[in-house]
């Protein structure tokens, strides 16, 4: 009985991590099709300005997820307007140019905090559940993916500028023939993206040694949970986050963390061969 | 014969450098340098690695230099920085002996890269020296290993735990040749103490997410765990595994933390009461190591001492080691100063004593079983002169001078 809470709580924490770190990718590949194969390096970024944060002395809490978003975000803004935003529509162009800045931001990781471990530790401290200790930085991370695929719905669905957002994304012309600057739009929009890619590494960075190299670790599972997901945004996100991590989860326990990692990528496999379009292709069509 | 500018400028500026120079250098003048070769990633991503191994290189000349250089030469090292890349190990290597002749090379961090340079070494007919702790079996009469092998550290390391914890381990291990190996070093020797493997878990060396293994090591309940995780992203575990709050319920063991100096990374919560069992710990109280110490400080600054870790140290006894060889041979010819190096010879290091094993070319050295305590590695026993017994069950190289090869070792 115990074994089936912590083994569900494993399942939850893993769904979750899947859907922080795929988020900021959802909106910059899954909204603006712009393939960014440096996520896993904003990701870093936002590990490493948690962990400079805290060492000035910033509460924890508020290094991760106000100060890495913010500073992510200011970066990304600055990738935006220097390379990407000339290169919107242009899928290979954006990938070449983002693996570039993938290395570069590496490479500037490695001069600037040298290619040691770095870290913080956990703020929350275990606890006991039954027969078992478990991690309590994991419901951490489960609320925090809640909250944020909630104010994502919200604020795509609910406000105006979602609506704003989404209809440039559809139709760039009929939004600026409407008095919106598609310039503007996108510009935010990847702000908004490279924030949420922020705010996922800093979350992580007290679980991990960081290194400059961290970020490649999660960027191929990013792609594979976005374009899995399919056209929507939250639904898909969620929906292919839950399959993933139940796979993965399931066969890591049952046999180990190899064959875990082998499972997701063969479950990957299947799932876009039964459903080219991802999930939201077939079902939930249309949903947000 | 018409004299340029820029020769007068030469000459001028090589006659101040002599004058400028310190009296050990304007006497051997005359006399050739002996050139010591040396080839570490010391950028990179292993630079955690190279760059206190660089440091104790540049300590060892120096001090070897300072004490009058050998037979009457100045030592001179020509080092070159592999930037972590395999490639270039092969090149430099290359360079080393075709180019800049020199007598001896100290080199290569993993294995892959002293597989990489040790045939070109070997054909060149050039001494080289791997001076880093691996997974045991190299047979080669021209390679010099001064690291310790699995056997010399784990051999002492289990009966301690199984002594102080209980019979059951749970084994991770890094996914690739040295966790592999490692993981089944450990079993044998529990099995030999009577003891019991309940699981062992291997990792890929990215896998930085250890919760659902966190919760069946708890369903194995074992008495202890054993880790051979290797790099930033195993660091991970140690992280997980005391946010859980598993560590007061299930000890620690390791046999790599710490090489990488990853107990100064790790919190004093994180790290406190895991054992490992090395070479060489900072906080070793012997007047050699304190010498040692202080020298570094004085070098490199006090700040940087907490770093030395056992991949440096093992490199500043192999340089001293094969001084001492040149001495006894009396030359750097390769010939001569492998047979003074299998005559037995030992040096006093900062980690102990220091003694060739003839059949193997392997060490015989001293061990410590250390436990993490406040960021450091504090000594709990010592074991003098243990053989590189792993090495010995497949390599004899007095009867097989020609053997030239990584045997994998049954276990």
């Amino acid at each position: 009985m115990d074994l089936a809470a912590v083994f569900t709580l494993e399942i939850l924490y893993s769904i979750a991590v899947l859907v922080l770190i795929s988020a900021g990718l959802a909106v910059v590949f899954g909204m603006m099709r712009v393939i960014n194969l440096a996520h896993g390096e904003f990701m870093m970024m936002g590990g490493y300005a948690t962990i400079i944060a805290v060492q000035a002395g910033i509460n924890v809490y508020i290094a991760m997820l106000i100060v890495a978003p913010l500073v992510v975000g200011v970066i990304g803004l600055v990738v935006e307007r220097l390379v990407i935003r000339f290169l919107y529509g242009r899928l290979v162009d954006t990938m070449l140019a983002t693996w570039g800045l993938s290395l570069a931001f590496t490479g500037a990781a490695v001069m600037i905090f040298g290619n040691t471990t770095t870290g913080v530790s956990t703020p929350i401290s275990g606890f006991t559940l039954g027969a078992y200790q478990i991690n309590g930085y994991n419901f951490f991370i489960i609320v925090v993916s809640i909250l944020l695929l909630v104010a994502a719905y919200a604020i795509l669905r609910g406000t105006r500028l979602g609506l704003v957002a989404r209809g440039t994304m559809q139709s760039a012309d009929m939004a600026a023939a409407l008095g919106y600057s598609p310039d503007r739009v996108y510009m935010s929009t990847f702000f908004v993206g490279s924030a949420l890619a922020g705010l996922a590494g800093g979350v992580l960075a007290p679980l991990v040694g960081l290194v400059p190299t961290w970020g490649s670790a999660y960027i191929a599972k990013a792609f594979i949970t976005v374009i899995s997901g399919g056209a929507s945004i939250v639904l898909g996100l969620l929906s292919s986050a839950t399959v993933f991590g139940l796979v993965s989860q399931t066969f890591t326990f049952l046999s180990g963390p190899v064959i875990g990692e082998v499972a997701l990528l063969v479950a990957a496999i299947v799932l876009l061969r039964l459903l080219p379009q991802g999930i939201t292709g077939r079902f939930f069509k249309g949903r947000l | 014969m018409t004299i340029s500018r820029r020769t007068i400028l030469k000459s001028a500026a090589a006659g101040s450098a002599v004058l400028a120079s310190p009296a050990f250098i304007r006497n051997a003048f005359a006399a050739d340098p002996i050139k010591l070769g040396t080839v570490f990633d010391i950028s990179g991503i292993f630079d955690a690695y190279g760059k206190p191994i660089d440091m104790a290189v540049k300590l060892a000349v120096k001090q070897i230099n300072d004490g009058g250089g050998l037979l009457g030469r100045p030592v001179e090292h020509i080092g070159y920085d592999t930037q972590s890349n395999m490639a270039l190990y092969t090149q430099y290597a290359q360079q080393l002996t075709r180019q800049d002749k020199v007598d001896v090379v100290h080199g290569g961090i993993l294995s892959a890269s002293r597989e990489a340079i040790r045939q070109t070494l070997r054909r060149a007919n050039t001494l080289y020296f791997y001076n880093i702790q691996y997974e045991g079996g190299v047979c080669d009469r021209n390679c010099f290993v001064t690291g310790v092998t699995p056997a010399q550290t784990t051999e002492v390391q289990i009966p301690y735990t199984m002594e102080k914890w209980g019979k059951k381990v749970y084994i991770l291990a890094a996914d690739y040749n040295y966790g592999q190996l490692m993981a089944r070093w450990i079993q044998k020797y529990f099995k030999d103490g009577g003891g019991e493997t309940v699981a062992v878990d291997f990792f890929p060396l990215d896998v930085s997410d250890f919760g659902s293994t966190i919760t069946k090591i708890q369903t194995a309940a074992p008495d202890m765990v054993y880790s051979a995780l290797v790099g930033g992203a195993h660091l991970s575990f140690y992280r997980q595994w005391a946010a859980a709050g598993m560590k007061s319920r299930i000890p620690l063991a390791s046999t790599t933390l710490g090489v990488g100096s990853e107990h100064l990374v790790l919190t004093p919560e994180e790290g406190d009461g895991i054992v490992v069992c090395y070479n060489y710990s900072p906080e070793l109280d012997t007047p050699a190591n304190k010498a040692f110490t202080t020298a570094w400080g004085e070098m490199h600054g006090a700040e940087t001492v907490p770093n030395i870790h056992e991949l440096a140290v093992s490199n500043y006894q192999g340089i001293l080691l094969w001084a001492e060889a040149v001495k006894a041979a009396g030359s750097v010819e390769q010939a001569k100063v492998i047979e003074a190096l299998d005559g037995g010879l030992s040096l006093d290091g900062p980690a102990g004593k220091v003694t060739i094993d003839p059949k193997t070319h392997h060490a015989t050295l001293d061990v410590h079983l250390m436990e993490m305590r406040g960021q450091k590695l504090n000594v709990l026993q010592s074991f003098g002169a243990r053989p590189p017994i792993d090495t010995q069950l497949v390599c004899d190289l007095v009867a097989n001078p020609d053997d030239n090869q990584q045997y994998e070792i049954k276990i």
